[in-house]
């Protein structure tokens, strides 16, 4: 077994593959005890206000329908972690969608059909659902997502900015945007006679779903296990406990019956979050010869009545260039809207959007080529703290993207590559996303016929968890990685933080690496055979992940985009994409790739397709379904080119690993959006793309 | 090309007056005779009363591609699919398409590629390329088929064609890139 | 969804019969749209008559060299079909440019052409909508209107029609045969998508009990050539923002026939009458198409968020006409 190659940094195959391609991988739906009803959540049809009264007879005299909850007789919950959580427990409606009833039957036909005869009544309020750049209620929090703080001020850069020979001063909005992951929330959940909830949830971890539940039914956390073993995606939507969970265990509890829940698409866009709208101004002061002395960057947002959630997209001009004045801020207002919430990259998403956007039109501005611009002004250290980075390789991402690709061929001039009636362009961005961890435990089994077992509630949605954290074990433990068996997504199994912020690798890893190091100690140690019981070794990494860096940790990246626009309909084509990444070590190229992909494949979709616009009248979001909100389909999607630069950073974890679930949408739509000014000179400040909004310039 | 050919017209008439019939569907080679309210889809059938979880629900309206099961020899949105309406008709899911331990050419050409990242997606995907590949066996043009391509002749398949083919299929993690070159693999 | 009684015709003749003695009865074809809108409670039949498998599927020429297409037909056939690709290639650039691979194999040659409109209104019951429940308003009027109607709307009803597919039915002069409790009758597929008026609940011109038997095109006409063009937000599986549907025949430079629809604009198919009448017998010329095309789209009248289909719509037929004109 010594003779095996070193399994860390492998293309090692994703070890649930099998099961996914023959259809046998389960998702939460996929799970149906004997005597499971269905529920059909109901949303509130009203933007504000509150539900006057639910006539129920007409849907439970319908055949099969068991039950109908709402707030005359849910059961109440206590005070739950998350506010959009405390449904069914009172009149109030904050939003049109959020959940006033469910109905409980034995079918899926007759639960729909229930949903659909029941009568509510509403006292209506009038409502408030459209975000403006001069609205009254905007303020500025204490903090904004990530606990970053609101505001962060160095120099004079009003000042600085007047002063400046050049200068960018330029607006950004993009509307809001869904998840959309392609498995609906949903779950299925039972009471055991002695008061044990147990669910299978779709979520991105089952450790902090087992919490929120315990705390909203008044248990002890280890009175409710939650198994989340295959989830159909969820780029952020599923990283907190979602109403789902909570409406199936009391439908559970009230029924005395196993309940399964499975939202349907069109009532996502209320009730799982999603990236809020933004409107950004920046502002950027250069010398002649590029070099930044002024970086404003000023958010306006909206969040709900319900929570207050603040995308932080002002975050990342705190790291990205250096400049002697800054400015960074956000206001939000609450809307009566639903509750924004993460989306993949919050913050850096839409915050690299607009910042990189002023970076190219401070490139033209200037006469600078855009690689050239952002090579003169990285930092040594980090602008906002003045700490070093652990590593830095946006240059080196930006020179190999550029060499690559092509890049230095380019004619910089706008408008002048015509092919037919198509427009041909092409654009840069830089990509950042920081090194979040998080402690988690793990625990690791030698068995006396040599496997090895780790077990942590990681949980897989796409990333394939199974395969990096078996790798590091593999690594460890000096074994091929078939010898290592490897359990999660189950709150049973050590508990670990959720696959979000792009740091489940690296929070999961570090406890399984540690795991694993002590029990290959222990083992080293160990004269005699095993004990017939084999040895474990349980381990957690709050201590040491806790402890604050002396380095700024970031990854970054480089993308660049080529693309087609037709010059008589507006339509833009993604022709090609290379992304260039510096994530530290990539653990497994294979699986590390796809994840890549898959974030750039997004940002041409937030670049070109996607949008959601808020109807000012209903107050709702009018692209409810796959036919309106438009993911991209696999024809706008050309060949990808991915590559990294492998980082040796010693300042991150045990694996050297930085996350890159979320680095591969950021700079994407600038890119794409930078392309499409070089193709066509024509500079739309905001997104998506499509051809109502391009098309006016061109003909 | 009809799709309803190969269909038992023989199949008892299911009732005409009630809200639940007892069909016959062919599911992967296995007679399953059921009751069925005539609201169920197939996708239900197969999801809820026949514990084949293997065929997705991603948005129920036929807008996803995640359902998608071959109905009498042609790719098709089970979920758009009234159960009654199919009495007799053969079906094969994602679990139907492998021989024993040994997986279809489609499912190992997406194992090879890493062509799926969670999963979800993924039996619609695999059921829609098998589909996918007769369909341009037989013939059938798409949208970016060049009009001066031979009428009765397979149609031959580049990435653009692939990519085209397969826009029934959404994808949320972005997997479209591997799709595609896992088709590659197996297309003629 | 409200249950529903189900019926298997076995004949035509039957459908039409149980249809009328069943007010609250739909026909079932491949059940796309239907039981799509079934689902959200946008139509709620009593009973569904499935007609998926009366001997309506073929694909045969008429005896004046035409082409006749069974209702039951699917849409992924009747593209395929070589007589469709060779001369009526419109038809079958319109069908493969509408929905995916999966849709078509089951959606009918009757059934796309009852579509009914993606209006967000439409579909969501908790809102307004005259078109789903007379009397109740547009809010599309001043709500998301953008994938709405330029020409032909009315202040009750803004909708667009969906189809592909109708678009190019218009232009090839199509007729459809419908088979009622009364006998049959042939509408032609000009005529046979109506326009909102104060009537927007009605889509088309179809009456009780009737039931779509059969599309027939006529012969081609000599030497035209035809063609499809579509403008939409993602590059495939999507509605038109705008689409045109072109038929061109040009002997020694002059234009000898034209047929222009356009789809994405107006409640049904728009057949461009003042643009054909402009086209016919003047000289195939970019500047004709351009007189031509502008001729016709001087009704439109757009609403606050979609003047950008008025110049798409001119786009995509110019060109069209243009690219038709260099063919021939």
């Amino acid at each position: 077994m010594s003779q095996a190659p070193p399994p860390l940094g492998t293309p090692a195959a994703r070890r649930e593959g099998r099961d996914k391609v023959t259809g046998t991988a389960r998702y939460a739906a996929e799970h149906t005890p004997p005597g499971c009803l269905y529920g059909w959540p109901v949303p509130a049809t009203i933007a504000r206000g509150r539900v006057s009264a639910v006539h129920t007879d007409e849907a439970l005299a319908l055949p099969g329908v068991h039950a109908v909850l709402s707030h005359d007789n849910a059961p109440r919950l206590k005070q739950p972690d998350d506010p959009i959580l405390a449904v069914l427990q009172d009149d109030r409606v904050p939003h049109r969608g959020w959940y006033i009833a469910l109905v409980v039957a034995d079918t899926l036909d007759h639960a729909r059909a229930g949903a659909e005869a029941l009568r509510i009544a509403y006292e209506t309020t009038e409502h408030d659902v459209v975000l403006s750049e001069n609205h009254p209620g905007l303020y500025t929090p204490e903090t904004v997502n990530g606990e970053y703080p609101a505001v962060r001020e160095r120099g004079d850069a009003d000042r600085a900015f007047a002063m400046a020979p050049v200068q960018v001063d330029a607006t950004y909005a993009i509307g809001a945007l869904h998840n959309h992951p392609m498995e609906p929330h949903a779950s299925t959940a039972q009471w055991t006679q002695d008061g044990h909830l147990h669910v299978h949830d779709s979520n991105q971890g089952s450790t902090t779903v087992r919490e929120s539940l315990a705390a909203a039914f008044g248990l002890r956390p280890q009175q409710v296990t939650v198994v989340s073993e295959h989830v159909g995606g969820g780029f952020g939507c599923k990283g907190t406990t979602r109403p789902q969970a909570v409406l199936a265990a009391m439908a559970a509890r009230h029924t005395g019956r196993p309940v399964k829940i499975a939202l349907p698409r069109r009532q996502l866009a209320a009730v799982v979050g999603h990236r809020p709208p933004t409107v950004q101004r920046l502002r950027l002061g250069a010398e002649l010869d590029g070099t930044l002395t002024s970086v404003s960057h000023e958010v306006i947002t909206q969040t709900s009545t319900v929570k207050e959630f603040v995308e932080q997209a002002a975050v990342p001009a705190r790291i990205m260039y250096g400049s002697a004045h800054s400015r960074t801020t956000h206001r939000v207002t609450a809307l009566d809207v639903p509750s924004p919430s993460w989306m993949r990259a919050p913050g850096e998403a839409p915050g690299m959007y607009a910042l990189e956007s002023a970076m190219d039109e401070l490139a033209a501005a200037l006469g600078i080529d855009p690689v050239e611009l952002r090579l003169r002004n990285d930092p040594a250290d980090e602008p906002d703290s003045g700490r070093p980075f652990s590593s830095r390789g946006l240059a080196a991402c930006l020179e190999e993207g550029a060499a690559r690709f092509g890049w230095y061929d380019r004619d910089p001039r706008p408008a002048v590559r015509e092919e037919g009636p198509l427009l041909v362009g092409t654009g840069v961005a830089s990509a950042t996303y920081p090194v979040y961890i998080a402690g988690s435990s793990a625990s690791a089994h030698a068995a006396t016929d040599g496997s090895y077992r780790i077990q942590v509630n990681a949980t897989d949605i796409g990333t394939g968890a199974r395969t990096v954290l078996a790798q590091i074990a593999a690594s460890v433990l000096n074994t091929p990685v078939e010898n290592i068996r490897i359990d999660i997504g189950s709150s049973e199994l050590p508990d670990a933080p959720l696959a979000g912020g792009s740091s489940g690798t690296a929070s999961w890893g570090w406890s399984v690496h540690k795991a694993s190091t002590a029990l290959l100690r222990q083992l080293r140690e160990c004269t005699g055979p095993l004990p017939a019981e084999g040895l474990t070794i349980f381990a957690d990494t709050e201590q040491e992940t806790s402890e604050k860096s002396p380095y700024a940790r970031h990854a970054f990246g480089a993308q660049f985009a080529e693309v087609a626009v037709d010059s008589r309909t507006g339509e833009v084509r993604v022709r090609r994409m290379l992304g260039v990444f510096a994530a530290g070590h990539i653990l497994n190229p294979r699986t590390a790739r796809s994840q890549f992909i898959g974030g750039m494949t997004m940002g041409i979709g937030m670049a070109l397709t996607e949008g959601s616009t808020m109807d000012p009248v209903f107050g709702d979001f009018t692209e409810s379904d796959l036919a309106s909100y438009h993911v991209p389909v696999c024809a706008d999607v050309p060949e990808i080119e991915v590559h990294w630069i492998d980082e040796d950073d010693p300042h991150l974890n045990p694996m050297g690993s930085k996350g890159i679930g979320e680095i591969g949408i950021v700079g994407a739509a600038a890119a794409v959006g930078n392309a499409v000014r070089h193709a066509t000179g024509v500079r739309l400040r905001s997104l998506p793309l499509t051809p109502d909004t391009l098309l006016p310039y061109l003909l | 090309m009809d799709p309803s050919r190969g269909r038992d017209d023989g199949a008892q008439q299911p009732g005409a007056t009630g809200d639940r019939s007892t069909l016959t569907l062919h599911i992967n080679g296995t007679e399953q005779t059921l009751t069925l309210d005539h609201r169920t889809t197939v996708l239900d059938a197969l999801r809820e009363d026949l514990g084949l979880t293997g065929a997705k629900k991603g948005c129920d309206h036929g807008q996803c591609g995640a359902c998608t099961v071959i109905v009498d020899g042609r790719r098709a949105n089970s979920c758009l699919l009234l159960a009654v309406a199919h009495d007799g008709a053969r079906i094969t899911t994602v679990e139907g398409l492998a021989d024993g331990d040994r997986l279809h050419p489609v499912q190992e050409a997406f194992l090879d590629r890493d062509a799926l990242q969670c999963g979800y997606c993924t039996p619609g995907q695999i059921c829609s390329a098998v589909g996918m590949l007769g369909e341009a066996a037989d013939g059938f043009p798409s949208h970016v088929t060049t009009r001066t391509a031979p009428v009765s002749a397979p149609a031959p398949l580049d990435a653009p064609e692939i990519r085209e083919r397969m826009s029934g299929n959404l994808c949320r993690c972005g997997a479209y890139p591997r799709i595609v070159e896992a088709i590659e693999d197996v297309a003629p | 969804m409200k249950p529903f009684g189900y019926l298997r015709a076995r004949s035509t003749a039957e459908a039409v019969r149980e249809s009328s003695a069943h007010p609250g009865a739909g026909f079932l074809g491949g059940g796309t749209n239907l039981v799509d809108l079934m689902k959200l409670g946008v139509e709620t039949p009593d009973l569904l008559i499935d007609i998926s498998r009366l001997p309506l599927d073929q694909v045969g020429d008429t005896d004046n060299g035409g082409l006749r297409i069974g209702a039951t037909v699917r849409n992924s056939d009747l593209a395929a079909h070589p007589a469709v690709r060779t001369r009526y290639p419109v038809l079958s650039q319109a069908l493969l440019s509408g929905a995916s691979g999966q849709l078509r194999n089951t959606a009918t040659t009757g059934g796309n052409l009852l579509q009914r409109t993606r209006c967000p209104y439409f579909q969501d019951t908790s809102k307004p909508c005259n078109k789903r429940e007379p009397g109740t308003g547009c809010p599309a009027l001043e709500g998301a209107h953008r994938d709405l109607a330029v020409l032909g709307h009315s202040e009750h009803c803004v909708a667009t029609h969906p189809s592909d597919m109708a678009v190019a039915l218009s232009a090839l002069d199509a007729t459809v045969q419908l088979h009622g409790p009364d006998g049959e009758r042939t509408v032609p597929a000009t005529e046979f998508h109506r326009l909102p008026g104060d009537t927007p609940h009605r889509d088309t011109e179809i009456r009780a009990g009737e039931l779509i038997t059969e599309v027939v095109l006529p012969p081609r006409p000599d030497g035209a050539g035809s063609l499809y063009r579509k403008a939409r937000d993602r590059a495939s599986f999507a509605f038109a923002l705008a689409s045109v549907a072109a038929v061109l025949g040009v002997r020694d430079g002059r234009i000898e026939h034209a047929a222009l629809a356009f789809g994405g604009l107006a409640h049904r198919p728009w057949r461009a009458y003042a643009a054909e009448e402009a086209l016919r017998g003047a000289p195939a010329t970019g500047e004709t198409f351009e007189r031509a095309v502008d001729a016709e789209l001087a009704a439109a009248r757009p609403l606050r968020d979609n003047a950008f289909k008025v110049g798409l719509a001119r786009s995509l037929a110019v060109d069209a006409l243009a690219e038709l004109a260099a063919d021939s």
